[in-house]
């Protein structure tokens, strides 16, 4: 239910030089009935060499939770700066986050892969919930995850 | 200002919050004490090494062990691609319970937190919090003040019972409500970042061994942590050697090489977190249970306060004067100041307020108490009207405002009148209103009218000094007021018993069946439906039809726990209600109504009691020494004329003294061939006085006022060698009377 546009701004070598390079990208991510307060979610990008790339999105807006998004921590420490302007509330157990970002084409089928980490109090922690490499046939289709999200999918 | 500016206007505002937070923490304080039951505890030596390697053991797929500081300890694994979790005993390793998220628990969490409402219901409620503690602190403030200092905190409370209860819940209470307040508001803080108090996890490093497969209990940094510390430890993924083990304790968060054991970062939690820490457990009682159900206790006694403080506000809103159209005290011309003890003189000050207003003038009533000359800018002219508490002292409505009177510059051109309002059998009679007419003078103030008193709420009196008033203004003041009666009850004669028909004073002990209380009164425990000896029967007599009959007051002999209405009535010559009393047969009844006279209780507590009382005077002390159930030591000098004639309880009297309720009887008979009074044996037995009074005794004294003269010339000579005088322990509460 959650529908954001954000002028997306990824490290500056993936950061769309104009619009005729890039496209609006809505991403899905719909939460299981866990049983449980609402989520935090960190979705952000690993390249080809699978190093950290870029936040797309932080779900939850509590600073001293952020340690529990292990694999998003790893790789920022946990730097504000990462998640500056892409920062919404925690996302209900059962509810479905959806985000429109205007992404750089130079990022698909380039071996990037999107990476959700989720956390839920007093609940275990799932860092890499789920991850899809983004590539243009994979538009549209839906990947389910381990834990919390039930399924992801990204349209162009 | 404590009472109305910190403790009222927040209470009521915050009323319906403050009891939804202490209702849903009350409910939440039992899951700590269930989970710490539920769940197996670690043995002392057992370390988070051995812990994990046992978990391993038994789930080769375990991604995650949590510590929580209830002791319990939960595993989450994944295992033949599908996750899993349980609530381990560290004992073996293996899983004994589900890891069930209470959905009640989470439902109270989420209302008791934040109202459902994410952050703005957690900024809402931690004003509700705010409010508790402010609550708190000008409770204690207004307790010690009411309780009399601070080492009477848990001293006998009075009043109704909406007082008491208050009182009584929350001086126990109080501690908890702050303590679980505090925290709260510290919480909060914390959860909004505004605390430096983060343990945040180091920056992973860089670079790792590149090996994997280190045992859990070979890692020494695990090896060495007792399991009570842990909070949490995450396995690294065995086949990325990038990855590590990510520890987290009370102490604070690392990684871990997942091929050495190696601590390859580490950040110590700052030493605030600490604090967190433990405040956080104080709150929720997570690692300390029972705390937790005590705190859980107290936060229920919010709704009982609550509701007793509502009801206290509501009370003092109803009885609070009436006064329709009161100008503001910067523009009336006319400024009225009110002492008055049980307001009564307020319903005079409303007559004259209103008789001004209707002949035009713009006039302003307040307490005594708000005194502020500074801002009377309009004023022409000062009218008090004041009562007298006991024995001269300023009333409830005009505490201070001697001092502030003192301390004010007159002011010129406007003179002040002072009416004084009392009763004339009182030797004190106005000695307040004297007081502050003599004071006004001295600081230079001018006289409107000389001052006057009204005796007994005589309309009378009332109505000349408002014409008094009215020549001086010009106008014609017709000043009507006829004082408010609270309603009367029928009550009915049971029994009579005659006494003093020889000794020429036909005296008759009354007792009349205890009418029923309504609900309201019940349970305000007002009227009828609490009285003790010595509060006052005010009995309406028969009169003339359409003119309103003034009560006469007489001493109660009972208590409402005895079952019964008592009073002692001696026939005067003359006397309308006296005769009208003693004619009485059972069956027939009057009408009355409770007047509560607090200043001549027994009172509470074990101090000996002096009760000395002669004829008709014996009738409250009766009534108290009934009511002493708890064998405190009682001396009786009672008065009489003759023994045979008017011994009044006679038979009462003796069954007492061997229940233990009276310790000692002396009488003293006036007719005889040696005529001998209680005075006499008030010197007669001074050593035993004295050793009495020495040991904290309390006298009270009842009767005529010719025999509490006499009493008091002969205490004079008792005390002396003490050192003492009547007028210290008239001082100090211990020497009250009851005179008529």
């Amino acid at each position: 239910m959650k529908s954001a546009i954000a002028a997306f701004a990824l490290t500056s070598a993936l950061v769309a030089p104009g619009l005729a390079a890039a496209r609006p990208v809505t991403f899905t991510t719909t939460l299981n009935n866990y049983g449980g307060d609402g989520a935090y979610l960190a979705l952000y990008l690993t390249d080809a060499s699978g190093a950290y790339a870029g936040t797309l999105w932080m779900a939850g807006g509590k600073s001293k939770y952020y340690d529990s998004l292990a694999g998003w921590y790893r790789a920022t420490g946990g730097d504000p700066a990462q998640i500056d302007g892409i920062t919404g509330a925690s996302v209900g157990a059962g509810r479905t986050l959806e985000i429109t970002l205007d992404l750089a084409d130079a990022l698909f089928d380039a071996g990037y892969v999107l990476r959700v980490d989720a956390a839920v109090e007093d609940m275990r922690d799932s860092p890499d919930d789920v991850a899809v490499p983004l590539t243009t046939q994979g538009a549209g289709k839906t990947t389910q995850g381990r834990r919390y999200v039930a399924s992801l999918k990204y349209d162009m | 200002m404590i009472r109305v500016l910190l403790h009222r206007w927040p209470g009521l505002a915050g009323l319906l919050l403050v009891t939804l937070l202490a209702v849903s923490g009350a409910a939440l304080s039992v899951f700590p004490a269930i989970e710490r039951l539920a769940s197996p505890q670690a043995a002392g030596g057992l370390s988070v090494g051995d812990l994990a390697a046992r978990v391993q053991a038994e789930y080769p797929g375990v991604e995650q062990i949590r510590g929580a500081p209830s002791g319990r300890i939960t595993a989450w694994w994944f295992q033949d691609g599908t996750p899993g979790a349980a609530v381990i005993d560290p004992a073996t390793g293996q899983g004994v319970a589900p890891v069930d998220a209470s959905p009640a628990e989470r439902w109270l969490v989420n209302l008791h937190r934040q109202l459902f409402a994410g952050d703005t219901g957690r900024l809402v409620m931690a004003t509700g919090a705010g409010v508790m503690l402010l609550l708190c602190a000008s409770g204690v403030a207004l307790m010690a003040r009411r309780m009399g200092g601070w080492r009477r905190w848990f001293g006998r409370t009075r009043g109704g019972l909406e007082a008491r209860l208050h009182v009584e819940l929350a001086r126990i209470a109080v501690v908890g409500l702050a303590l679980s307040a505090l925290t709260a508001l510290w919480m909060t803080a914390s959860t909004f970042g505004l605390l430096p108090d983060q343990a945040r996890a180091p920056l992973f490093p860089a670079t790792t061994s590149g090996q994997t497969g280190i045992a859990p209990n070979h890692i020494a940094a695990l090896a060495d942590l007792p399991v009570a510390a842990l909070r949490d430890l995450s396995f690294p993924d065995p086949t990325d050697p990038t990855d590590a083990f990510t520890l987290k304790t009370d102490r604070g968060a690392g990684y871990l090489d997942q091929g050495t054991g190696e601590v390859l970062a580490w950040t110590d939690a700052p030493a605030l977190s600490r604090v967190t820490d433990t405040f956080t457990m104080l709150h929720t009682g997570r690692g300390a249970a029972v705390l937790g159900l005590v705190l859980g206790l107290m936060a229920l006694a919010v709704p009982a306060l609550a509701v007793s403080g509502f009801a206290l506000w509501l009370a003092g809103w109803r009885a609070r004067p009436r006064i329709r159209g009161n100008a503001s005290a910067s523009r009336a011309e006319t400024v009225i100041l009110v002492g008055s003890e049980a307001g009564s003189t307020w319903g005079f000050a409303a007559t004259l307020h209103r008789a001004l207003s209707e002949a035009g003038q713009s006039v302003h009533v307040a307490p005594m108490t708000a005194f502020d000359p500074a801002r009377y800018r309009a004023a022409k002219r000062l009218l008090i009207l004041a009562a007298t508490y006991g024995d001269g002292m300023a009333p409830a409505s005009a505490k201070g405002f001697i001092d502030r009177l003192e301390h004010a510059p007159a002011l010129s051109g406007v003179p002040v009148a002072v009416l004084g309002f009392g009763d004339h059998s009182f030797p004190a009679f106005c000695a307040f209103a004297d007081e502050v007419t003599q004071l006004l003078t001295a600081k230079g103030w001018t006289e409107l009218l000389p001052p006057d008193a009204v005796d007994r709420q005589s309309p009378q009196d009332f109505a000349r000094w408002g014409r008094a008033l009215g020549r001086t203004l010009g106008l014609e003041l017709e000043l009507v007021h006829q004082p408010a009666q609270p309603a009367t009850e029928a009550l009915t004669l049971v029994s009579r018993r005659d006494y003093g028909a020889q000794v020429q004073a036909p005296t008759a002990i009354l007792r009349f069946a205890l009418p029923r209380a309504g609900f309201w009164q019940r349970l305000t425990r007002r009227g009828f439906a609490r009285f003790q000896a010595g509060d006052l029967l005010a009995v309406l007599p028969e009169g003339t039809p359409g003119v309103a009959p003034m009560p006469r007051l007489y001493s109660l002999a009972s208590g409402s726990r005895d079952g019964f209405v008592e009073i002692v009535v001696r026939k005067q010559p003359g006397g309308l209600c006296s005769g009208q009393l003693v004619a009485l047969e059972p069956g027939d009844s009057i009408r009355a109504f409770i007047r509560p006279n607090p200043g001549f209780h027994a009172g509470h507590g074990r101090a000996p009691l002096i009760l000395i009382g002669a004829g008709t005077g014996i009738g409250p002390l009766a009534g108290m020494i009934r009511a002493n159930r708890r064998a405190r030591p009682v001396h009786l000098f009672f008065g009489l004329r003759a023994r045979d004639s008017d011994f009044l309880f006679a038979e009462e009297l003796a069954g007492w003294q061997r229940e233990g309720r009276l310790a000692r009887l002396t009488t003293a008979t006036s007719r005889g061939p040696r005529p001998y009074y209680v005075q006499d044996a008030l010197r007669h037995e001074a050593p035993e006085v004295l050793a009495m009074i020495r040991s904290g005794a309390r006298i009270m004294v009842c009767g005529g006022r010719a025999m509490a003269e006499g009493v008091t010339a002969a205490l004079t000579d008792v005390l002396a060698p003490a050192g003492l005088t009547p007028a210290v322990l008239k001082a100090e509460g211990r020497y009250v009377e009851d005179v008529f």
